[in-house]
């Protein structure tokens, strides 16, 4: 499926922002950008399994807080580094 | 590791400052007379726009690792092996080991602290963090492994309080020191948590503060939750330890495991409260620390605007002045507690970085200053080696 990443992401993908993935999870689908792109979880996701706090994950322009939440191979998944402070 | 493959040439010294919005790299020519900035990548630094902490060059294997963070993403480590030429991140940045009581659900916020390993050790380094956390690596920075000794220590929670009790900028585990004369022995410090030393690589600890001040506290004599700013281990005497801390400046008497405050022979108009100290590389009675207002609302800024290192010669019995070539006054800023660093040069050349983005430096153990730059980000650490 389509994973839209934020810019603070590109330098885990060679500067591309659109790239694809596969899983039946939120989670799922993160480990494997990871496997893909090695590093890139852990910058969104802390070790307690969390979203850090200045990300934010979309699924079809819905904001989703679980890592469980099921997807679709159709699905779209837009991710958002929410910028603040200067 | 060849030496050519480090940061300059023989006889050079080098600085890595780290800043609020990335890392620099100066380099010294052989007199310190000439300096340049980031020879190998231009006049951008590395890392645009993240926050790097602390970087810190690996003397046994000559890897430069970076602690770095985005504003709004997690925190990591960047690995540099050829001069900081190239960055590849950490495969397993420090991290918390996962939830299995509720107590002990922490993640990293900050990478704040790293320190290189024993002698004996080349391969090994320690990194500290916010909130409190010590982390080791044993393969140069590649992985980093949890201090399980320290962050599930059962006693953790009550040595550091409550979040609540957290300074601003977070609660941070810094001053990691690793004796020079014993790779098993590590000293730590901790902002509202105090010093504490394991002799066994880390797997037990026990406070070590009798005889600072906290007048924070309820119980003066309290065995934690004190508040050093930056402890400094000498690097080649034996037992010599220093410590600038929240109230006041002191040596360890090791003998009888006690801090005595060498901060009271400071002038008392300035006296004796700061974030860094620096030590001579071979006189263990030489120290230098950069005084801030720590009155009423705790400014934290150069004293009346006037910037001043002070040295001591004598162990802290005797303090003098150095402020030739700094402003005389209206210079109100900071020097954050790994901001000043000592090089290895016969004539010591003393460096240190400002919350307003200036690089200063002493080729003369501090008589003369002179600024290298100017107008760079809020610097958070300034480590000088020579080659």
């Amino acid at each position: 499926m389509k994973v839209t990443l934020p810019t603070p992401l590109i330098e885990y993908t060679g500067g591309v922002r659109e790239v694809t993935g596969v899983g039946q999870t939120l989670d799922a689908l993160l480990h494997d950008l990871d496997r893909q792109h090695p590093g890139i979880r852990f910058r969104m996701i802390d070790e307690q399994e969390s979203v850090r706090a200045h990300i934010k994950l979309f699924v079809n322009a819905e904001l989703e807080r679980s890592l469980a939440a099921r997807l679709k191979p159709r699905d779209e998944v837009l991710i958002v580094a929410a910028l603040s402070g200067g | 590791m060849a030496t050519s493959s480090r940061p300059g040439r023989p006889g050079r010294t080098f600085l890595l400052v780290g800043t609020r919005k990335g890392l620099f790299i100066l380099e010294g020519d052989g007199k310190r007379e000439k300096w340049r900035v980031n020879g190998n990548t231009g006049d951008a630094p590395h890392f645009l726009g993240q926050i790097v902490n602390h970087a810190v060059m690996n003397p046994r294997t000559g890897t430069i690792l970076a602690a770095a963070r985005a504003g709004h993403l997690g925190p990591t480590v960047f690995r540099s092996t050829d001069s900081g030429k190239t960055w590849k991140e950490a495969a397993s940045p420090p991290a918390f080991p996962k939830r299995e009581q509720p107590d002990y659900g922490w993640s990293v916020a900050h990478v704040f602290w790293l320190t290189p390993g024993h002698s004996s050790e080349p391969q090994v380094w320690y990194a500290g963090t916010s909130p409190h956390g010590l982390f080791r690596s044993g393969d140069d920075g590649v992985t980093w492994q949890s201090v399980d000794g320290f962050n599930l220590h059962p006693d953790r929670p009550k040595w550091l309080g409550g979040s609540q009790e957290a300074p601003p900028d977070g609660a941070i585990l810094h001053s990691i020191n690793v004796d020079p004369f014993d790779a098993k022995h590590l000293m730590i410090g901790m902002s509202a948590g105090g010093v504490f030393e394991s002799f066994d690589r880390g797997e037990t600890w026990r406070p070590l503060n009798r005889g600072c001040v906290a007048d924070f506290l309820p119980d003066p004599n309290a065995e934690w939750g004190h508040d050093p700013h930056c402890m400094r281990m000498h690097p080649s005497v034996k037992n010599v330890v220093y410590q600038q801390n929240h109230c006041g400046i002191y040596k360890l008497d090791r003998a009888a495991n006690r801090w005595q405050r060498i901060g009271e022979h400071m002038p008392k108009e300035v006296g004796d409260i700061g974030f860094p100290m620096t030590l001579h590389p071979r006189d263990a009675k030489t120290l230098w620390v950069f005084p801030m207002d720590g009155t009423t609302v705790w400014p934290r800024m150069s004293v009346a605007g006037k910037p001043a290192v002070y040295c001591s010669r004598d162990a802290g019995a005797t303090w003098k002045r150095q402020t030739r070539g700094l402003p005389a006054a209206h210079a109100w800023f900071t020097v954050k507690r790994q901001a000043m660093s000592a090089d290895q040069q016969q004539k010591v050349g003393l460096y240190f970085g400002t919350t307003c983005g200036e690089v200063w430096a002493s080729f003369d153990e501090g008589s003369q200053w002179h600024c290298l730059m100017l107008h760079l980000p809020h610097i958070y650490s300034v480590e000088a080696y020579t080659l």
